[in-house]
């Protein structure tokens, strides 16, 4: 288990150096410099500027300055906001994206595995015809435009909830975004607990636990669940990504002041350290939960440890 | 069974070549263009009058004609775009499977690698760098969804390389190159429909999602993406200017996600449950 735990992590850091280098050169190569404005600076402050950003130095000694200040978790300052710090950006505007990401998450894992269990257990039932094709519609769907549609009517149309984000306070403000950004999970999740259940069902030891007399809940509960959710898990990680870049049109949408948002307006603003800095943050972000989801596998089936 | 999915496969490929046909012909049947500003008639509902079947938008400009432009460029690009990973995917994963050996771990190793990254938040990333080029969107949708082909193109290579019909054309001396043209190539067609089918639909809402932050296709051009970003901003008061972009784009999405389960179900008996 150390062992495949150690592997796991040890081959997640090329592909945290490759997008820490593309995005960096990427970011690099854009033409005109960050502090091209209307305002033609004289030669010497454009000079003093450079200076103290290092833009004057060759580019692998930037590139080595920045993963120097990556290794003690520092992300440079922001070209745009002055007064501001990349990390202190990310501390301001994350812990809101996340509290909503964790609640989408929670409602898609609930909501999706029971739907799915229900259609496995009346399998080609109306019921049953009725998940699949309100998942496959949601599947379908992209989140930009269930956003604005269940704004208009709940938000516009039937003023239940409010439209947007600062024009009240309290929970309900946070219901429509989670909706919206758990939907296509839901639907995802529901297939995917439907076919891996239908699977289980039919296995001997299901029939066994039946024959002695248990319940179909009991039965589902104590040991359908365990096995017809492996797909589940391994699909948390595409999820997580998902949830991650739906979060980006959400937060745009219901004017909510996340890392998404931040993201939106530093890339129109040309904000290259904060863009790069949201990137790299993402990215370890997605690769790390990658890694103890893959942990979590391995601990879950041994079958995977010895692959 | 496979009565239903070949229902679902033509009806599907029905809806979509309509839109399409729809898309072509529509604006010329119109007699209003789609660049045309109107300010005294600015965000009328779908009418009769002037022949602004979807209405207008808030410079007055016709939806009808608009929204068709919109359906030709998002399709466009979504043709185009998985084309690109259609030519990248296919020669990754073929080369890869047929090589085989350490340069197969090498080259798949890069692909699990490449899986792991934001893509659309590099994506989004070069849009902006790269000042909003038309022709740079084909190319990086194109290059984030060569992934999933590779990886099915080099498995279905792996297990033609063993067949006799392979070994015959290397035992008579037929070039490596030759033989992944003439003998794997042809036998890879069926998966590669498929997939192609199945990435479209993920080349559009790559686009859309890009054209809906205003970092795709530029004013006055416009796509489906675009339309629903302007639509969300009239919504209050003209909700036209929202469904409409949006139920065509929820439609064409569907469409192609429908099209390509049942083609995969029609192809490859396994999936057939």
């Amino acid at each position: 288990m150390l062992r495949y735990t150690l592997l796991r992590v040890l081959g997640a850091i090329p592909t945290l150096l490759l997008v820490i280098a593309l995005t960096f050169l990427m970011v690099h190569a854009a033409p005109g410099g960050p502090f091209d404005d209307e305002r033609v600076l004289s030669a010497d402050v454009e000079q003093n500027i450079k200076q103290a950003y290092h833009l004057d130095e060759p580019l692998p000694k930037q590139f080595a300055r920045y993963l120097t200040g990556l290794l003690q978790g520092d992300l440079g300052p922001s070209y745009r906001l002055r007064d501001y710090t990349v990390n202190e950006l990310i501390g301001l505007t994350f812990p809101l994206s996340l509290s909503l990401g964790a609640l989408a998450m929670a409602l898609a894992l609930g909501v999706g595995v029971a739907a799915g269990t229900i259609a496995a257990l009346r399998e080609g039932s109306y019921l049953d015809r009725w998940i699949m094709a309100f998942s496959m519609t949601g599947i379908s769907i992209p989140v930009f435009v269930v956003a604005p549609i269940l704004v208009l009517l709940f938000a516009v149309k039937l003023q239940w909830l409010p439209v947007g984000w600062s024009s009240t306070t309290g929970y309900s403000r946070l219901l429509l975004p989670v909706v919206t950004l758990a939907l296509p999970q839901i639907a995802y999740i529901a297939r995917l607990t439907r076919a891996s259940m239908i699977e289980v069902l039919a296995r001997d030891f299901v029939r066994t636990a039946r024959a002695q007399g248990l319940g179909m809940f009991t039965v589902i509960r104590l040991h359908a669940l365990k096995p017809a959710l492996l797909p589940v898990l391994s699909y948390m990680g595409p999820a997580i990504a998902a949830i991650l870049t739906g979060s980006v049109v959400v937060e745009e949408i219901f004017d909510i002041p996340g890392l998404g948002q931040a993201f939106i307006r530093g890339a129109l603003n040309r904000d290259y350290t904060l863009v790069l800095g949201i990137v790299v943050f993402y990215a370890t972000l997605i690769v790390s939960l990658n890694l103890i989801v893959d942990v979590l596998y391995g601990a879950i089936d041994p079958r995977v440890r010895y692959r | 069974m496979s009565l239903m999915r070949n229902r679902a496969i033509s009806v599907s490929a029905g809806i979509l070549s309509l839109t399409a046909l729809f898309a072509l012909v529509g604006p010329w049947v119109s007699p209003n263009d789609y660049l045309t500003t109107n300010f005294e008639l600015p965000l009328l509902p779908p009418t009769m009058t002037a022949a602004h079947w979807f209405g207008t938008d808030d410079l007055g400009r016709d939806l009808f004609v608009r929204t068709m432009l919109g359906v030709r460029v998002t399709l466009l690009v979504a043709i185009v775009a998985s084309l690109v990973s259609l030519v990248i995917g296919v020669t990754y994963g073929a080369v890869a499977g047929f090589v085989g050996g350490r340069v197969d771990a090498v080259m798949m190793r890069f692909v699990d690698t490449l899986y792991a990254l934001p893509f659309i938040f590099i994506v989004i990333l070069l849009m902006v760098v790269f000042e909003r080029n038309f022709l740079l969107i084909f190319v990086a949708i194109g290059a984030v969804n060569w992934l999933d082909m590779a990886r099915i193109v080099r498995g279905q290579t792996l297990s033609l390389r063993e067949r006799e019909f392979v070994q015959a054309a290397r035992l008579t001396g037929v070039s490596t190159a030759r033989i992944i043209l003439r003998h794997i190539a042809p036998n890879l067609i069926g998966i590669v429909v498929v997939y192609v089918t199945l990435t479209i639909p993920q080349a559009i809402l790559v686009e859309s999602f890009l054209s809906f932050l205003g970092l795709g296709i530029q004013e006055p051009q416009t796509s489906l993406g675009a339309l629903v970003n302007n639509g969300v901003k009239q919504m209050e008061g003209a909700a036209w200017a929202l469904l409409i972009p949006a139920c065509l784009l929820a439609a064409i999405l569907m469409c192609f996600n429908f099209l390509g389960d049942g083609l995969r179900d029609y192809f490859d008996a396994r999936h057939v449950k």
